[in-house]
């Protein structure tokens, strides 16, 4: 099949030298995403949140090195472990904080939640429940872009578990055929739910998409500085019509499958989260690779903290102050 | 069918293959962000040349082959659905919704209402249905039922070329996705087209056949063999009127309970499975609209249950007939 008829429009495309400005933004929302989670944890643990969570924290250099290379139309399409997306692509706590918590306010009315936020206003097409069941909506997504010329990319991010499924072989292999605007972004955090990836994985999950000739790259996730400059270059291939991407990175949930997932040590050792929560955590290699440049000091680092941990005071806040939704929204929103 | 009287003008006879080819000929030719995607639907026209000719006018880019793969395909049209275009995604035979299911159930379904109403899906699904075609239980099903039991999906049943066609065009232009399954033995079915354009509204039945005696409810080709049932019928002097209800969601309640009153017994034949199938569901909306003015209890005709055999001698017991309707409808009359 050959290339849309329309002539791509030209993107502002993103630096491939971040300033120190820049940087620091980056920053800003990974700490964003860690005190968001952070509450989150707290809110469920209080019993305030209903329904599951699942928590994002260790991964947070994957959604932001990610997000930083798109621009607001630019689409991603999400997972169940879903929120440090959907901050990294523009959403605002407040809002977020309502939809966890089945308010009127939250992004889907309080009818999707945590599992299921979607947020069109930054070309977030929604987070999603079924392990790799998004990876249609963003295969579909770049086949729009292509054939309506607008230059958009698609972003899917999955887990590696994703790589058990046969949906997502077979959108890799339309998006392939067709040379369509898509990154896959497998975040390789070792565990399918309870289940380490080695016990149901055959080979390197990467070794699929070279064997359909895409642009593959395996990479660790935890410095955001190499998740930004892979996730740069294979945006604007994609953007050039050069076609999708797929790109592992290999990084950490701190937490469990989910927030009730405490004893999780027949599946891994206490040993092995202290070590990476200690020697590969994403925020703290950021901090002190900003600091050791000279990009910032420390009490701006801490003045990033301090305000983005009101914000999110804030928007717990908020989110727990508003109210539900009225009887009347149940069925409302079935058919458009 | 009937015949065209020469007087008429502005109306052709064309069979059910050809209206449906015209419908999506028309609705590509008004909207660019239509496109037709499925296995053979190019060159080879689908496996029964229904779209024969569309990629000579429309090209590769719209009407678009792609891998034998149902799942992706579905998922490439959700994803394209959300972001600007109107894809008709043709599943070959009816049975291979199996395949689509997590596209069709989890995400097509679902994604309006999740999102709070702020993403829209208005993608077709064109499939088929019907046995007699000694084809054996994986190419004869109808399956129809399973999309009409699941909120945020539509479902079309057609019977006549001019049904087919004006419902055709309305799915395309609907904001939701749609099922509109066609019954694989009706193609060559001829009858009356106008040459304006006209589109039918869903959840509106149309009276194929007035009648006072007995009200038979049918879908698809359960329509024709109802008519036939009705012309033997009258023979005997029982005049049944043959309700078809042309969407099996939405659902025209009304116009069923109405003729049910009127004529006091019915009888609900549908060629899908008639366990959980359409026919109970239509069968209680009688009894629940009509109960105090039925004088005989409300029949089901569906096929029978059990996977749908190879050999013609066994192929051919499974699926209702117009001599089992007539039977049916004379023990109901209290003609035996």
């Amino acid at each position: 099949m050959a290339k849309a008829a329309k002539q791509t429009k030209p993107k502002t495309s993103k630096s491939a030298t971040p300033d120190a400005e820049e940087w620091l933004t980056m920053y800003e929302q990974m700490v964003r995403i860690r005190s968001f989670e952070e509450r989150v944890n707290l809110l469920y643990t209080s019993a305030k949140m209903p329904g599951l969570a699942h928590l994002y924290i260790g991964e947070e250099a994957i959604a932001v090195g990610v997000c930083s290379v798109l621009n607001a139309e630019d689409y991603i399409t999400s997972t169940h472990r879903g929120h440090g997306h959907c901050i990294a692509k523009g959403a605002d706590v407040d809002i977020m904080f309502a939809e966890l918590l089945g308010k009127a306010a939250g992004y889907c009315k309080g009818k999707g939640g945590s599992m299921h936020i979607a947020d069109q206003a930054n070309g977030n097409l929604g987070a999603n429940a079924i392990v790799g069941g998004s990876a249609g909506i963003a295969v579909g997504a770049a086949f729009s872009a292509q054939r309506l010329g607008n230059g958009r990319v698609a972003v899917c991010f999955f887990g590696e578990g994703a790589m058990g499924q046969g949906f997502l072989a077979e959108t890799m292999n339309l998006a392939q055929l067709w040379k369509l605007p898509v990154i896959f972004v497998c975040e390789n955090n070792m565990y399918n739910e309870y289940t380490h990836f080695s016990e149901t994985t055959a080979g390197n999950p990467a070794d699929r998409a070279r064997a359909l000739g895409m642009h593959t790259e395996e990479q660790d996730g935890q410095d955001i500085r190499v998740v930004y400059e892979t996730a740069l270059t294979a945006v604007e291939r994609a953007r050039r019509g050069e076609g999708p991407a797929f790109l592992m990175f290999h990084t950490y949930r701190y937490h469990g499958h989910h927030v009730g997932d405490i004893n999780r040590e027949y599946y891994r050792s206490k040993e092995e989260e202290r070590d990476w929560v200690e020697n590969r955590d994403p925020l703290a290699l950021f901090a002190d690779w900003l600091l050791a440049k000279k990009l910032t000091d420390r009490s701006v680092l801490d003045g990033i903290e301090a305000e983005v941990k009101e914000e999110v005071e804030r928007g717990a806040q908020f989110a727990l102050d508003a109210p539900y939704p009225d009887p009347s929204e149940v069925s409302t929103n079935v058919y458009a | 069918m009937s015949t065209l009287s020469a007087e008429k003008t502005g109306v052709r006879v064309l069979t059910m293959g050809e209206a449906i080819r015209e419908a999506l000929a028309e609705e590509l030719r008004r909207d660019p962000t239509v496109f037709v995607m499925g296995e053979d639907v190019a060159e080879a026209g689908t496996a029964f040349k229904v779209l024969l000719g569309l990629v000579d006018e429309f090209g590769p880019e719209r009407v678009i082959d792609s891998p034998i793969s149902e799942p992706g395909i579905t998922g490439l049209g959700v994803g394209a659905a959300m972001t600007g275009m109107r894809p008709v995604i043709d599943i070959m035979f009816g049975d291979f919704i199996t395949l689509t299911m997590d596209q069709m159930v989890n995400q097509a379904a679902k994604i309006h209402y999740m999102s709070g109403g702020k993403l829209k899906v208005p993608m077709v699904l064109r499939t088929t249905m019907g046995a007699s075609r000694r084809s054996a239980a994986q190419h004869s099903q109808s399956l129809h039922a399973w999309f009409s039991h699941v909120p945020g999906l539509k479902v079309v049943v057609p019977s006549t070329p001019y049904d087919a066609k004006g419902l055709l065009k309305t799915a395309i232009r609907d904001d939701n996705p749609v099922a509109f399954f066609e019954d694989k033995m009706m193609y060559q079915l001829k009858g009356e087209v106008p040459e304006e354009e006209y589109t039918i509204p869903f959840g509106v039945a149309d009276i194929k056949r007035p009648g006072t005696d007995i009200t038979i409810v049918a879908t698809s080709s359960m329509v024709q063999v109802s008519l036939a049932a009705a012309e033997m019928l009258a023979e005997i002097g029982i005049e049944a009127e043959v309700v078809d209800p042309r969407t099996t969601f939405p659902l025209d309640k009304e116009a069923i309970i109405e003729s049910a009153k009127k004529t006091s017994r019915a009888i609900v034949v549908d060629e899908g499975y008639e366990r959980y199938g359409v026919t109970a569901e239509i069968a209680s909306v009688i009894a629940d609209g009509a109960f105090y003015y039925l004088d005989a209890p409300v029949k089901r005709i569906g096929a029978m249950d059990v996977p749908i055999p190879f050999s013609p001698a066994l192929e051919d017991l499974t699926v209702p007939t117009a001599d089992t309707v007539v039977e049916t409808a004379k023990a109901l009359c209290g003609r035996n």
